[in-house]
């Protein structure tokens, strides 16, 4: 580990990307993340690596197809509509399954938006985004030591299940500074090199096909069931989330990233006015923490979400709690950060009815 | 008696029979592929990028490692492949639909970067695998499933010329548009294919060579029609000829 050094979020990320050994970025520039693709362009050559700045964000993310079918690390980051236009070949990586890490700093939207820190693209991140069955396995850090760290296991994630994984930061994270602490770049020889399914050319062995492709239904629905799998084994071993002053909570407050981290602050004021106020903050968006959550809700009177979105992640909460207990929802969109203020004052509605 | 071969199948055509039409011209490009992959003893490190159309199986039909990319980015595809492992020899196969319309962008930015990549480009004037329908490379007056009253340049536009966009393009080191309907045109498309091949290997920048196809079945001729309609109609559209060459003598 280093000495604690003030980064940009979107700088974090680039150096854990490169400590965790990626030497190839593909990217194309948008705010509010552009200063992450500026720094892979000064950093990777100084590694040995490759920096391409791709013609649009449909290029990138089939230039990532192709460095990671020749089986190497590769990432990318964009924000909002820059990740919606990767779709199409992000639903083709997680059928061929091809690991490669993307980094989603969203902005406010629908359509051109702002760019302001939002997270309105959580059902496109947690519910497939493209066409077909498919997940991807979605970190959301909420501080930037939190964004290194699950940025260099995003790459193990997506080594591990073949699967691309994305982290869902948002504007605010991406732009705020903060003291982080590196770990060390990981021994190179550590890295898989894939050589048991890659494209590498078909010396000494048969030829092999990576796609995602199969004309017969039956052979693809083999395929599909492979890769489900793959994604109930993730909601079996992956599941992660924080509890911050959670032992004696009853009214369970829910967020995630950089609401996550506002929340922090309200659960101190709520236990200043004598409300028992815990938060349940999800750091792994797919799998979601259904089974923990729902444990937690037996004992709570209340499970107040709060996101920067119309209450996409609300759903899920909604899936855990069952109705056991009342769930409301306070939320923000387009780009609008709310202050600890402003929530407790919503919870506090729910509390005196 | 002795016998001496002189013609065998090329080792880097798999066994796998092909699914194209009669009279189709794919067959002939891939063989033409596979037997410079064999002279240039490439096999065992040049991955093929398959489109999106009727050479959707192409990866199936040769003995080398391959993907398919998603319609229209095989460039893109490539080009990941190739910056991550220089040492590969990689190419695209692509036809009209995939290259000139929706793949436009890739094809260009590939070319205009120089990657060191190939592309085998089948201009057949028609959507094939979904059923005829117009392409980019549509003739005009030509009739199609989306074009029933013939392509017009009011209502559809021109035909678009790849060949002849791309030799602005100062990344471009092989470009040659040639057909295969006589035996003296599968020797230059041969030698074509094999220029564009050592533009990659020779690290000297794009290669791409357009091959104007039949497509029997959607134009509604004989395969012998279709060979005369490529000599008598494609060919006073789309010139044939080598736009640029950087390669040298081979």
């Amino acid at each position: 580990m280093s000495e604690k050094i003030m980064v940009k979020g979107t700088e974090a990320i680039g150096e854990a990307a490169i400590r965790a050994g990626c030497r190839i970025y593909f990217g194309y520039p948008i705010t509010p993340q552009s200063e992450l693709t500026e720094y892979m362009a000064r950093r990777l050559p100084q590694v040995g690596g490759v920096f391409l700045q791709a013609e649009s964000e449909v290029a990138t993310v089939n230039m990532m197809y192709g460095a990671s079918s020749v089986g190497k690390r590769v990432m990318t980051s964009t924000s909002s509509p820059g990740f919606s236009l990767m779709q199409e070949g992000i639903s083709y990586m997680a059928c061929a399954e091809l690991p490669a890490v993307f980094v989603n700093v969203v902005r406010g939207g629908p359509g051109l938006g702002d760019i302001q820190p939002s997270q309105g693209d959580y059902f496109q991140a947690t519910k497939g985004g493209g066409h077909g069955d498919y997940r991807l396995l979605v970190l959301s850090p909420s501080t930037l030591q939190e964004a290194v760290e699950l940025t260099i296991l995003a790459f193990d994630l997506a080594d591990k299940y073949r699967n691309p994984v994305l982290i869902l930061a948002d504007g605010m994270l991406g732009q705020m500074m903060e003291p982080v602490s590196f770990p060390d770049p990981i021994d190179p020889s550590k890295i898989p090199d894939h050589s048991d399914w890659a494209l590498t050319g078909a010396k000494g062995r048969p030829p092999r096909k990576v796609t995602s492709f199969n004309i017969d239904p039956y052979g693809l629905e083999k395929m599909n069931r492979r890769i489900q799998e793959k994604y109930e084994r993730m909601k079996k071993e992956e599941v992660r989330y924080e509890e911050f002053m959670m032992e004696d909570a009853d009214v369970v407050i829910v967020a995630h990233g950089t609401v996550g981290r506002i929340v922090k602050s309200v659960v101190k004021l709520a236990r200043e006015e004598g409300i028992k106020a815990g938060l349940f903050r999800p750091i792994t968006l797919f799998p979601f923490p259904y089974d923990r959550l729902s444990e937690v809700s037996e004992r709570a009177k209340l499970v107040f979400t709060v996101e920067m979105s119309s209450g996409q992640m609300w759903e899920d909460v909604k899936l855990a709690v069952k109705g056991k207990v009342e769930t409301p929802f306070y939320g923000r969109m387009a780009g609008v950060v709310p202050t600890p203020v402003e929530i407790l004052e919503n919870l506090k509605k729910y509390l005196r009815r | 008696m002795n016998f001496v071969i002189t013609h065998k199948m090329p080792e880097s055509l798999s066994k796998r029979e092909f699914t194209y039409c009669p009279g189709c011209h794919h067959g002939i490009v891939h063989r033409l592929v596979a037997e410079i992959i064999d002279e240039l003893n490439i096999r065992e490190k040049t991955i093929i990028v398959a489109p999106v159309g009727c050479a959707v199986f192409a990866y199936e039909f040769f003995d080398i490692d391959g993907t398919v990319a998603p319609h229209g980015r095989a460039p893109a595809v490539a080009t990941g492949m190739k910056r991550a492992r220089p040492d590969l020899v990689i190419f695209t196969y692509q036809g009209d639909g995939d290259l000139a319309a929706i793949g436009t962008a890739e094809m260009v930015h590939a070319a205009n970067r120089g990657e060191r990549i190939t592309t085998i480009f089948i201009n057949n004037a028609v959507y094939g695998m979904t059923g005829g329908q117009m392409a980019p490379t549509t003739l005009l007056g030509m009739k199609t499933t989306t074009s029933p009253y013939g392509r017009t340049p009011e209502r559809e536009g021109y035909p678009i010329h790849v060949c002849e966009m791309l030799k602005e393009m100062k990344g471009v080191a092989f470009l040659a548009r040639t057909k295969v309907t006589s035996p003296k045109d599968v020797m230059t498309t041969k030698k074509y294919i094999k220029k564009a091949f050592l533009a990659q290997i020779n690290n000297i920048g794009f290669g791409l060579v357009e091959i104007l196809s039949t497509c029997p079945t959607n134009w509604g001729l004989s395969p012998v029609e279709a060979q005369k309609w490529i000599d008598e109609n494609m060919v006073k559209e789309f010139p044939l000829g080598v736009f640029v060459d950087k390669v040298g003598d081979v």
